[in-house]
């Protein structure tokens, strides 16, 4: 590997360090002015005992572009939306505007402190009133917390204002209601969430066409002992629950509320509103449809979004407006508590409602048939090659299997793998868990005819590639810095951090 | 492309949605803004924050710390920000190296073991925490601190609500400040862990092994919870204290004080734990080839397989706010954040000294102190800091009694490397003039 010349540098760099092993004892990357006032001896403030006695050891010393180059020559392993299409089922990549980014920096926002009074900070509260004011607007729910700071977190509280609503409704004939009902294609988070709130799972079927199993759901509302329903809709197969109405008619006739994933909230916006379907609590995922950036794995914010009659155990503080001045509302017996310190991730809230403000009422439907466009015509441009297990058309996500590529040893790890090589992030894989070999593939709004043709031929040469030379499929990918990692091994034995390496100790081959 | 698909308008996409259940009218929200248009208006609400303009001594979970440009320059890198959850380690290795130094470092600070990829914040991290000892123990008893942040508590109430966990208070002493000796006399062989912040949300520094000796004494966890991460640079490290869990809210460490988010949870705890660690980790690994890489690791414990028997719902964490965490820990180093805690100490210390001189104030609490402490003023807080803020245009510190209705007169002081002398001494001028 190391044989012939040493280049300088490479496009990518094939094997940046860890920074602790490029440290250096006396380099330093910073400085900050000279100390200004009298100097007390350090033993006079802080008891010897209470003070580190290991000069922080193991700790890096790089100067500032050591610092620069490192992340730098780091930042060209990855994949992103700004390099190209990032068709994640459930995952709505969505392209995140520059203009955003330069509002969550404005110097009014950035350095405002959330302990600072209200009357110093009504600018701040204001955008978290209007963006409240459009979501309310978009879901058809009145009620709004905006405190969670991801999907997950705001489904926790949208189960747990439930439970809180049932406790007060029900008193102590609440404890017999202690059931959720969860479709067996949702989100892990549902169940985990529903954990949380103490809440039994009990999983619903679907039906051959994809759907929610009314029958099912009918017969497990039969028993009395169910507080809701969690349901994504769309599904997680890219497909509208048509019996919405019904649905949530069935589980509050048997004494329960209907909670919505909104996690496919961008195939919905302009169109259609939850509050509209008889849902009663919903979260939505601003990192998703409202297209703040996804970071590497956050930050989010996962708004709540609630009908007037579960507004009162929505999370304090509440933030309203009387006479023209925001202030916050402390005063809520009902409520589920606070989920999160301050008042959530406000960055996100910023960058959410400029979105909002510039896509203008009719940009944000425009964005909502163009996603859903998109995903229609790669459902139709793939049935050609790929097994499409439900034939409705889908809404803003399609999911394919790899059942004719897996007739030749080819799956659909394999597949995504080699999606890699053409220059593509994968779909999402294996999700939802009902389908075999699922392949969900969710373009988004942010992509244009050329770049779906060039992901349908892409996925096209892929089948054929399948049949004519697997082994190409199967060793994929061919020419990223690292190939497939052994997984299992690095699971069997984990190794989570750096640690100084003993003297005479090899490096791992 | 509608052609191309069969359809004759857009309206016909939406066919699976029933008629009625479909929005016949625009929506209700605003007209779309040209970019001029809206940055405007965002200037304009920036404008009416007046609390942002003012020179600060504002702590109490939120710090404003010197930020290297280089945080905001690496973040803003497309090939950071844009991107999603590192599943894929082929192309996600920028990400997945970049967190693997975020917990090696959180493990160097914290002085712990094992760390995760982050957490929300600092207060969902102390509820996972307090969640996870009691997987860990069995037991449903958890003592925390009244000396832990406010909100930070009412966070975990929310979270432990349903889990049958009682918690319970041990009050801080009056004069000290300090929660530990409380703790160490409420430790029973029914409690799961103690809960201690340090330091604490009067900035008070606590007796971490005395508490930890006392907790393990009757076979409970101790929980260690820091707001202000830059304390480590120079106090003993939980972990070497005895800690078995430790927290931190990492917005110290390079993040902006963007009105209390996004900022970043810090999680660290012993190996043995790990299995029972909330959140994402990544692990080393390695290809065919031999080359090292990096990867989501340990999943079995995570929602997406073990569903409502995962350690957590988390899903989405604060991968960004980690990656700043990460630039501004490298950038300043071992000897940076040394300094900056220095300066901190120091400068905190001839604040208080200064301001415990003046006719009418003094310090409530005994107890060493890094960065923040208690004052008590000569009239209510409420409004003294009022009339800082309004007439002298400084905002001087947090009213207790937003907090503790027997505070009045208390407010919270916070004082890092980037208030200056000068800053110091107008507050201390401006006090002695209201």
């Amino acid at each position: 590997m190391t044989s012939g010349i040493t280049k300088v540098t490479t496009h990518i760099s094939p094997n940046e360090q860890l920074i602790f092993e490029r440290s250096q004892s006396g380099r330093i990357g910073y400085r900050l002015p000279a100390l200004d006032v009298e100097e007390s001896a350090v033993d006079t403030l802080i008891p010897k005992e209470f003070q580190r006695d290991d000069d922080l050891e193991g700790m890096p010393e790089v100067s500032e572009v050591d610092v620069v180059r490192h992340f730098i020559r780091m930042s060209t392993w990855n994949y992103s939306i700004d390099i190209g299409m990032y068709p994640l089922g459930s995952c709505t990549m969505k392209y995140n505007s520059r203009l955003n980014e330069r509002v969550a920096r404005i110097a009014g926002f950035a350095n405002l402190h959330p302990l600072a009074a209200e009357e110093d900070t009504q600018g701040a509260l204001e955008v978290i009133y209007e963006l409240q004011e459009c979501l309310a607007e978009i879901t058809g729910l009145p009620g709004i917390s905006l405190q969670p700071a991801a999907g997950a977190h705001g489904e926790m509280t949208g189960i747990m204002i439930i439970r809180a609503f049932l406790d007060a409704r029900d008193g102590a004939a609440a404890s017999g209601r202690r059931t959720m009902l969860i479709p067996d294609s949702a989100h892990g988070t549902n169940p985990a969430s529903a954990h949380l709130s103490g809440f039994s799972v009990k999983t619903i079927r679907s039906t051959a066409e994809g759907l929610t199993d009314l029958d099912h759901l009918r017969e497990l509302c039969a028993h009395g002992e169910v507080a809701g329903l969690m349901l994504t809709n769309p599904n997680t197969l890219g497909l509208f629950e048509r019996n919405i109405r019904q649905i949530c008619d069935i589980v509050h006739e048997a004494g329960g509320l209907v909670y919505m994933d909104g996690a496919n909230m961008n195939a919905l916006v302009g169109v259609a509103r939850p509050g509209d379907m008889g849902v009663d609590v919903i979260h939505l995922n601003l990192h998703k449809t409202f297209s703040t950036p996804h970071g590497g794995g956050g930050p989010g914010c996962g708004p709540c979004c609630c009908t007037k009659e579960l507004e009162p155990f929505l999370p304090v503080p509440r933030i309203v407006k009387t006479d023209g001045t925001f202030r916050l509302d402390h005063n809520q017996p009902k409520s589920i508590g606070r989920v999160k310190a301050f008042f959530g991730n406000y960055g996100m809230m910023l960058r959410a409602l400029a979105y909002t403000l510039t896509h203008g009422n009719d940009g944000l439907r425009e964005a909502t048939e163009a996603a859903v466009l998109n995903s229609r015509y790669i459902a139709e441009g793939l049935t050609t090659d790929y097994d499409k297990p439900f034939d409705s058309p889908p809404m803003h996500e399609v999911v394919f299997t790899d059942k004719r590529q897996s007739r030749k040893g080819v799956h659909t790890l394999d597949i995504a793998k080699r999606l890699i090589d053409y220059g593509f992030h994968p779909m999402t894989i294996y999700f939802p868990l009902i389908v075999q070999g699922a392949m969900l593939i969710e373009p988004t709004e942010s992509v244009g005819r050329q770049e779906l043709d060039q992901f349908i031929a892409a996925m096209r040469s892929i089948a054929r590639e399948a049949q004519e030379n697997p082994e190409l499929v199967l060793n994929a990918p061919h020419d990223t810095r690292i190939g497939r990692l052994d997984e299992a091994a690095a699971a069997r034995k984990p190794v989570l951090r750096w640690k100084p390496q003993l003297q005479g100790e090899a490096t791992p081959a | 492309m509608l052609e191309a698909i069969g359809l004759k308008s857009a309206e016909q996409l939406f066919d699976s949605i029933p008629q009625q259940l479909r929005l016949q009218r625009p929506l209700n929200t605003p007209a779309a803004l040209s970019e001029i248009e809206l940055l405007d208006k965002f200037e304009q609400l920036g404008r009416r924050n007046t609390a942002a303009q003012r020179t600060s001594f504002l702590g109490a979970g939120a710090y404003s710390h010197y930020i290297p440009t280089i945080v905001d320059h690496i973040i803003s890198r497309s090939e950071f920000f844009t991107a999603y959850t590192p599943y894929q380690p082929e192309i996600s290795q920028g990400t997945l190296q970049t967190i693997f130094e975020f917990q090696t470092l959180v493990c160097q600070l914290t002085g712990m073991e094992v760390a995760n990829a982050s957490m929300y914040d600092g207060s969902t991290a102390l509820a996972e925490a307090v969640l996870m000892a009691e997987r860990i123990t069995r037991r449903f008893k958890v003592i925390a601190s009244a000396a832990v942040h406010p909100q930070y508590l009412e966070v975990v109430q929310t979270y432990v609500q349903h889990a049958g966990i009682d918690l319970e208070l041990a009050n801080f002493d009056q004069k000290t400040g300090q929660a530990g000796a409380a703790l160490v006399e409420a430790v029973d062989d029914q409690t799961a862990a103690l809960v201690v912040q340090s330091p604490n949300f009067f900035g008070c520094v606590e007796d971490l092994k005395a508490v930890a000796d006392a907790a393990h004494a009757k076979g409970a966890l101790l929980i260690v919870a820091i707001t202000e991460a830059m304390s480590l640079g120079l106090l003993k490290s939980p972990g070497a204290c005895g800690a078995d869990i430790v927290v931190a809210e990492g917005q110290s460490f390079g993040v902006s004080l963007s009105f209390g988010g996004p900022y970043v949870g810090l999680f660290a705890t012993r190996d043995k734990y790990a299995r029972q660690i909330p959140g994402r980790l990544v692990g080393e690994a390695y290809d065919k080839k031999g080359r090292r890489g990096f990867v989501l690791t340990l999943a079995t414990r995570e929602q997406h397989i073990r569903r409502e028997k995962a350690t957590s719902n988390i899903c989405t964490n604060e991968g960004l706010i980690a990656l700043a965490a990460t630039v501004y820990l490298e950038a300043m180093g071992r000897r940076g954040v040394q300094e900056a805690a220095q300066q901190c100490l120091q400068k905190a210390a001839y604040a208080a000294k200064r301001i415990a001189g003046l006719k009418g104030f003094s310090l409530p609490f005994t107890a060493p102190f890094f960065n923040e402490f208690v004052v008590r003023g000569p009239l209510g807080s409420v409004e003294l800091l009022s009339r800082l803020a309004k007439e002298k245009e400084i905002e001087g510190g947090i009213a207790l009694s937003r907090f503790m209705s027997d505070r009045d007169k208390d407010f919270l002081v916070c004082v890092t490397e980037t208030n200056t002398r000068e800053q110091i001494d107008s507050l201390v001028s401006a006090l002695n003039e209201l």
